[in-house]
């Protein structure tokens, strides 16, 4: 049984390097079910590589994740981690992930796209798919663009069926990598409405972003990230109001210079 | 119901009179080094008739290109050889048929490769060029094809790949270059594994250059646009 | 000149020309199915990502498609057959030479199609727990397949003009019809006008339909 509170997902001591360069230096992390975690950070700090390790698009090079008590992947020799497909495959299906770049499939519907993983990977029925499908797009607005190809969509109605898509595998954890960085500036707002309607649900969700506003009245928790290690780890309250750290205040310094 | 025997392959006598194939070489090159030549200039000049807006100019260019592009090579060899000497009462020797047809199929390629690198350098550029005053004809040789030439250098190598391979058909008829010469020798000596296997090795050693070589401007090209 | 064309000289023969037609289509369908089956494997063993497999094929591959395909075909008909004291009837030595050729550059049309396919499209599968199984088949290969289109008819385009170096090896295609018709009449002129004529009608009319089907499937996947 699962219970609101408990921890859902944790990391310990992750590394992660691209050749020889180390993007993570050991970040432990855990998420308490009903989370809402934004993750900030200038580019470069990491806080992508992060989100993509744990739904495992990258593979960590050191550290262990544990996704509702069950550790992921097997210790191997020299102490790495041996990932099984299929293990790794039955992990996303629970950990959902609504990427910057949207990535809908363009030779199916925005229907279809949200069908796609219910009936191919949870094994649902057609007509079970369907339903649900339809449910969620209208839950982000788009009831009416069910027939539409994603060429068809402008940039915040792909997302937000990219939104419905990984709903619709009613994930344990829902991940966003900057989902409004590559929108129009009036595009945003639609976007950013749709996550901030998912609160209500009380899912567990992590969000990357630059959007600092959204976060302190989205989050419930806000990571900083620098360098591959977390530097401040708070109630929003805290950690954009009153930062610890120097660094953390002039990152923020940077994103408050025109306010008006 | 055949019996099965095991080869007994002998590779030492095809090596024994390698310089026959070598020398053989002589003639391939020269029909791959004229036709790449003459398909160079020659496609230049039909591809600018291809984008030339005169259609009197444009079509016949067409023509010319579909026609060489839509026919076997072997037919336009044969053609050559045995149905032109009718039209025009002069037979002419093997290798020039040879050299003729397959320096019009190279130029009806390399037109296309000429139009497609033109067609494909940015309007802005057209713009730019006749904002300044320039020419038609100036605008082309000063400011489009140098642009486009780096573009299409990958395809000219790949042209220059499929046209060694073309040479090859010459040997039906009867051109004494290394096919031909590889069938002659492994009739007499009965060893045509031993003898087409090793000629196929020549073949590869005398085109994969190119395509490395292409491989290695294509890399440069993606480079360079990054 | 004054050169009288006698066209009737072909026209007699018209059947004898059109059953070498008829064998070059049969030749040219075989081919293209043949390259298609090892051309997936050979496709499948480069992407495999394990190099016991990818290496052999990419040899396989760089020798065939830089190797005249006459060399193939008299080594199909008279090389392999010879060595095992074995003979082989043209049709199958050119059908094998034709395969085995084609399928290298079918294997680099369906290699680069997939590779073409933007590196979000398999996240966005992963992400949600598909198998590399089932991703390609629902995910890449029917976008990939889009773009194969139109490599994979210049390729079978490039298949039916080679399937004519069979007339080599004495297999009674168009070009060996065409000789043969030659012999009898002595109207090479006529003769080779129309076999190129008839290739080139062949050739267009079908590459302006691939065009036009392109065009169509570009519009639909547009929608």
């Amino acid at each position: 049984m699962t219970v609101a509170g408990d921890v859902v997902l944790q990391v310990e001591d992750l590394h992660k390097s691209f050749g020889s360069t180390e993007v993570l230096k050991g970040i432990d992390l855990s998420v308490r079910r009903g989370e809402r975690i934004a993750i900030l950070g200038s580019s470069g700090s990491g806080k992508s590589t992060l989100l993509r390790c744990l739904n495992v698009l990258e593979m960590p090079t050191r550290g262990r994740l544990i996704l509702d008590g069950e550790a992921v992947g097997k210790p191997a020799a020299g102490g790495g981690t041996r990932y099984r497909e299929a293990e790794l495959n039955r992990l996303r299906a629970r950990v959902g992930m609504v990427f910057q770049q949207f990535n809908l499939f363009p030779h199916m519907t925005a229907l279809e796209n949200v069908m796609e993983g219910p009936l191919s990977v949870l094994g649902r029925s057609r007509a079970e798919a369907r339903r649900t499908a339809q449910r969620h797009l209208e839950r982000v607005g788009l009831g009416g663009k069910a027939e539409a190809h994603p060429a068809r969509l402008s940039g915040g109605q792909q997302q937000r069926v990219a939104i419905a898509r990984a709903l619709a595998m009613d994930p344990e954890v829902l991940l966003f990598d900057e989902p409004t960085s590559s929108l129009d500036p009036e595009l945003v707002g639609e976007v950013l409405g749709v996550i901030n309607d998912l609160s209500e649900d009380g899912r567990t969700m992590l969000l990357v972003t630059h959007e600092l506003g959204f976060a302190y009245h989205f989050a419930t928790r806000i990571l900083f990230l620098h360098e591959g290690r977390i530097l401040e780890d708070g109630p929003p309250e805290q950690v954009l109001k009153s930062p610890r750290e120097e660094r953390t205040r002039r990152f923020l310094d940077r994103f408050t210079a025109f306010r008006f | 119901m055949p019996t099965i025997t095991m080869p007994e392959l002998q590779f030492g006598e095809v090596f024994a009179n390698i310089d026959l194939l070598l020398e053989a070489c002589g003639l391939t090159l020269a029909l791959w080094a004229v036709a790449l030549a003459a398909g160079l200039s020659g496609g230049l000049l039909v591809g600018l008739a291809r984008i030339s807006p005169r259609r009197w100019i444009a079509w016949p260019a067409r023509g010319y290109v579909e026609l060489f592009r839509n026919t076997p090579v072997l037919v336009q060899l044969i053609w050559f050889y045995y149905a032109l000497p009718v039209l025009s009462g002069i037979q002419l020797p093997a290798f020039a048929a040879a050299a003729l047809a397959l320096s019009l199929n190279a130029s009806a390629y390399c037109a296309e490769i000429y139009r497609g690198g033109i067609q494909s350098v940015a309007a802005g550029q057209w713009e730019a060029g006749r904002a300044l005053g320039m020419g038609r004809l100036r605008l082309l040789r000063r400011i489009i094809l140098p642009l486009a030439v780096r573009r299409m250098v990958p395809a000219f190598t790949n042209r220059a790949v499929e046209l060694a391979k073309n040479t090859s058909v010459a040997s039906i008829i009867t051109v004494h270059e290394l096919m031909y010469t590889a069938r002659l020798f492994s009739s007499q000596n009965y060893i045509p594994m031993e003898t087409f296997t090793v000629v196929a090795m020549i073949y590869f050693l005398l085109i994969y250059p190119f395509t490395l070589a292409s491989y290695a401007l294509e890399r440069r090209f993606a480079a360079g646009r990054a | 000149m004054g050169y009288v064309w006698d066209f009737f000289a072909v026209a007699r023969n018209a059947d004898i020309l059109l059953a070498g037609l008829g064998q070059t289509l049969l030749l040219s369908v075989c081919g293209i199915a043949v390259g298609v089956a090892i051309g997936g494997v050979l496709a499948a063993m480069r992407l495999s990502g394990r190099r016991t497999l990818s290496w052999p094929a990419l040899a396989f591959t760089e020798f065939y498609r830089n190797t005249p395909p006459l060399v193939h075909f008299f080594w199909f008909f008279y090389g392999l057959p010879m060595a095992f004291g074995l003979t082989l009837p043209p049709f199958a030595a050119a059908l094998a030479a034709l395969g085995v050729q084609s399928a290298a550059f079918f294997a680099e049309v369906f290699r680069g199609g997939i590779l073409s396919v933007e590196t979000g499209q398999w996240e966005a599968g992963r992400a949600l727990g598909m198998g590399r199984a089932r991703l390609m088949r629902r995910i890449i290969l029917p976008q990939a397949a889009r773009r194969m289109a139109a490599p994979f008819v210049e390729r079978s385009f490039e298949l039916v003009k080679t399937t004519t170096l069979a007339a080599a090896l004495a297999f009674h295609e168009t070009i060996y019809s065409a000789m043969v018709i030659v012999t009898q009449t002595y109207r090479p002129l006529e003769v080779y006008t129309v076999v190129a004529g008839l290739f080139f009608i062949v050739l267009f009319s079908a590459s302006q339909v691939a065009e036009w089907l392109e065009a169509r499937g570009r519009r639909a996947g547009a929608r």
